[in-house]
């Protein structure tokens, strides 16, 4: 018996073959994401737009229009309703009302009542408010641990590689961030304070495919000081190749258990990461490699051959006449 | 690769097991962890309030309120203190937009005047409070500095944090969180508490007691339109009707020992019993003798609950309140009452509710989810990398039990997305043992043999092994620093995991397979 190999030995796949193609298609996804957000928006949860939600778990399933015509009905403002996890379970959004706590306040203690009364057996599962200030408060400070954590990193990489790789790791690392919001502006799911969390972490974990690559990039600019950019990436992706697929399918079977069994209160939490490492995966190959070809990655951008690594000594010996 | 050191082999072992007892107590069922004797150290992983179920609410101070406050305290304070000997005359008081000012009739006195109110002008610091200014010679202008405003805001949410800490603790709910956050908020979590509304009620209140005469002087007409004698001011009564009362209080909440909810002897109504301190009790006594056959008003954050009349000398201390109470909101008022005044108001900015139900229902999907991804994630690595799958399968558990323990170790705070964390955490902790193993498959391939081959591998992944988890920490911490309650927790699990997950995935597997590596073994099917 061989243990299972799922990228055979000695694979050789040209991927950069394509790389204007995928460039460019990368390029339109961003785009395209960034214009859904701005035309379609986002499904701002409470904590971003301010008000009170409801989470419902009715008795029996009821149709969520006889929900909404209902609290509607009330003449409590626009409601958004929508279903997580099974039939039975609904989530309430109400604009925050004039008038300040105590409306708000009176606005809960009276979709509450009414709750329980129409539809009896019904639990109240949790209730948030949060006030338009905070909400704001919370949206700038998401939006600004966004954009902090994608410079950090690509500081670090620039730091720890070059230039140029920190370049490749911002830009990718926006393509998987913009994306990402694209889904949301088109899923129109719930766009809360969990979300950006799941963003960071994608930030994170997404860039873990991109350094190990990297990583042999620079150990091969080292040991082939002659070979061509666009081999050597090649060959770089492909020596990494494996790890990749098995790393990102140990994490995509870990996220698809947590969508499929986990709570459902952070089903929007759990797609965000998964679609994060299926993105972020696809980026480190097809998005971070090509720019390093068009910032001119090169074997003179790691001069001193003593930092290399053991194979290092080897190759330039032999280059010596 | 073979020498480990027994040092290194022995500080690997503590450093588990230490960390695994430490899972214990917060795997074990309630029970059967108070059944452990009391001797034996508990640390446990707290839950957060979306899985424990309870309230959460965001307070702010109202700091707009407190400065308007500020301004009518320095006005009542300049009035007396240029009434006093001698006497300074000045026109009126106004204190429109942010600031005290008033004439000095006679010019050449506003230097007596300076001399007067300066010391009044600093706090107990001896920081300058208010900033004093002449206009057109005869013209005081006192503005309120921005340091003053900053640290009176500050010592006052300092104690109302006291104050809030002392109310929630007599609604007698377990383990309550109160933290300051920043200079005006407070953050209150209890767990348990399924509806707020009391808790909101009591917080809101500012339980300023005051007692006050009746000006029974005052004329029913300039009454009603709100004009009142000097030295007297309007109030209204609960049921909205105005009355005049005098301006300085004979009695206020600080000079207060005691209050509790009892009921009134005749009619069995619920009531507030008050009991005053010696000063109290010493003025109570002599204004009601002077003052006997006059009624007073018992004033609550400036409404008047009942206005008695003085019967007789009240010369024991003892003083009741009674005024429609019922059970619950006397026993709140003299909640209120005993824990103090809040030196400034609080609003509810954000709050939120979850039932203990809810909480129970994510902690079983998110234990289901947790254990299913390791079964799988165990699974996959046995069928791909064979011996070298068991020592990550090994180091899988550890790591988790590691994380549990030292979650417990810090007293951590378990919440709904460090759940998340927590299964994110089960994909990711198998990199370091892919990127290694992978590796070694490289070197064999490449011809060297297994012990050159593991060694090779151990020694090349690491940089990128290192590398990826530092930008793993740099996004965490971002999420520590900007994020508050769940999110924060989703990071510090983010982080313990990252940290264990490196030392279990790089050293621990290491030295299963040095030991392994001793029996020089011929073949490595990887």
């Amino acid at each position: 018996m061989r243990p299972l190999k799922l990228v055979p030995e000695n694979t050789n796949i040209d991927f950069l073959r394509l790389r204007t193609v995928f460039m460019a298609v990368s390029i339109l996804l961003i785009v395209a994401s960034i214009a859904l957000v701005a035309i379609r928006g986002l499904n701002f949860g409470v904590d971003f737009a301010g008000g009170q939600m409801v989470r419902v778990t009715f008795a029996q399933p009821v149709p969520i229009n006889q929900v909404r015509e209902r609290i509607d009905g009330l003449g409590l403002g626009e409601s958004a309703i929508q279903q997580f996890g099974d039939a039975r379970d609904v989530a309430i959004r109400m604009p925050l009302p004039e008038g300040g706590a105590e409306a708000t306040d009176e606005q809960g203690d009276q979709l509450r009542a009414f709750i329980t009364t129409t539809w009896p057996g019904a639990t109240i599962g949790s209730v948030d408010t949060v006030s338009g200030k905070v909400s704001e408060e919370l949206f700038q400070k998401g939006a600004l641990a966004l954009a902090l954590a994608m410079l950090a990193i690509a500081v670090y990489i620039w730091i720890r590689f070059e230039w140029q790789f920190g370049i490749g790791a911002l830009f990718s690392l926006g393509h998987d961030v913009a994306l990402t919001f694209g889904f949301f502006a088109i899923t129109q799911l719930e766009f809360n304070l969990n979300i950006v969390a799941a963003i960071l972490t994608i930030i994170g974990y997404s860039l873990n495919d991109t350094i190990v690559v990297y990583d042999r990039v620079r150990e091969n600019l080292r040991k082939y000081r002659k070979m061509e950019i666009v081999p050597l990436l090649n060959l770089s992706t492909n020596e990494t190749l494996a790890r990749t697929i098995v790393t990102s399918l140990t994490l995509i079977i870990a996220l698809a258990t947590l969508v499929l069994v986990g709570p459902e209160v952070i089903f929007g939490f759990s797609v965000a990461m998964l679609l994060g490492i299926v993105i972020g995966t696809y980026s480190s190959i097809y998005i971070a490699n090509p720019i390093l070809i068009y910032a001119k990655v090169g074997p003179h951008s790691f001069v001193p051959p003593e930092a290399g690594p053991a194979g290092a000594e080897r190759v330039k010996a032999k280059e010596l006449p | 690769m073979l020498d480990f050191p027994r040092w290194k082999v022995w500080l690997t072992w503590v450093a588990i097991v230490v960390c695994v007892l430490m899972a214990v107590p917060s795997l074990l069922p309630g029970t059967a962890r108070n059944a452990l004797p009391g001797w034996v150290p508990k640390p446990t992983v707290n839950l957060g309030l979306d899985l424990a179920g309870g309230s959460y609410l965001l307070l702010e101070g109202d700091v707009a309120q407190f400065r308007a406050d500020r301004l009518d305290t320095m006005r009542e304070t300049v009035r007396q203190e240029l009434r006093g000997d001698p006497r300074i005359e000045i026109g009126d008081i106004s204190i429109r937009d942010g600031n005290v000012s008033f004439m000095v009739r006679d010019a050449s006195r506003v230097d007596a005047v300076r001399e007067r109110l300066l010391p009044l002008l600093s706090n107990d610091n001896g920081q300058r409070d208010w900033d004093f200014d002449v206009v057109d010679t005869s013209r005081v202008v006192l503005t309120q500095t921005d340091s003053g405003i900053a640290s009176a805001v500050d010592q006052a949410m300092g104690d109302a944090t006291e104050v809030v800490r002392r109310r929630i603790d007599e609604l007698g709910t377990r383990e309550p969180t109160i933290i300051r956050q920043g200079s005006e908020r407070i953050v209150v979590q209890v767990p348990g508490l399924g509806d707020p509304t009391e808790l909101k009620d009591l917080l809101g209140r500012t339980a300023l007691l005051e007692f006050k005469l009746v000006d029974t002087t005052a004329d029913v007409a300039q009454t009603m339109q709100g004009i009142a004698p000097v030295g007297s001011e309007v109030l209204e009564m609960e049921d909205g009707t105005p009355i005049v009362v005098k301006r300085n209080a004979m009695i206020t909440g600080d000079m207060l020992t005691k209050a509790s909810q009892g009921y009134d002897q005749q009619t069995g109504a619920p009531v507030v019993q008050l009991t005053l301190n010696g000063a109290g009790t010493r003025r109570f006594a002599r204004v009601t003798t002077e003052h006997t056959g006059e009624p007073f008003a018992i004033i609550v954050d400036d409404v008047v609950i009942s206005a008695p009349r003085i019967d007789e000398p009240i010369i024991g201390g003892q003083a009741r309140i009674s005024g429609g109470f019922t059970v619950e909101s006397a026993n709140q008022l003299a909640i209120a009452l005993r824990s103090g005044k809040l030196p400034i108001r609080l609003k509810v900015m954000d709050q939120s509710t979850v039932s203990p139900e809810l909480g129970q229902d994510s902690i079983n999907k998110g234990a289901l989810a947790s254990v299913l991804a390791t079964v799988l994630v165990m699974a996959f690595m046995l069928i791909t990398y064979f011996r070298f799958g068991v020592y990550s399968t090994v180091a899988l558990i550890v790591n988790i039990l590691m994380i549990i323990g030292i979650m417990g170790l810090f007293n951590a705070t378990l919440t709904l997305p460090g759940i998340a964390g927590f299964v994110l955490t089960i994909g990711a902790a198998v990199d370091a043992n892919v990127l290694i193993n992978e590796r070694i498959r490289e070197e064999q391939r490449r011809g060297r043999g297994v012990l050159q081959s593991v060694e090779f591998g151990y020694k090349e992944a690491t940089r990128a092994i290192f590398d990826a988890n530092i930008t793993n920490v740099i996004a965490a911490a971002i999420m520590f620093i900007f994020g508050s309650g769940p999110i924060r927790g989703f990071a510090v699990v983010l982080t313990i995991g990252i940290v264990t997950s490196v030392f279990t995935a790089v050293t621990f597997t290491r030295l299963m397979v040095s030991n392994w590596l001793k029996k020089r073994p011929k073949e490595l099917v990887l």
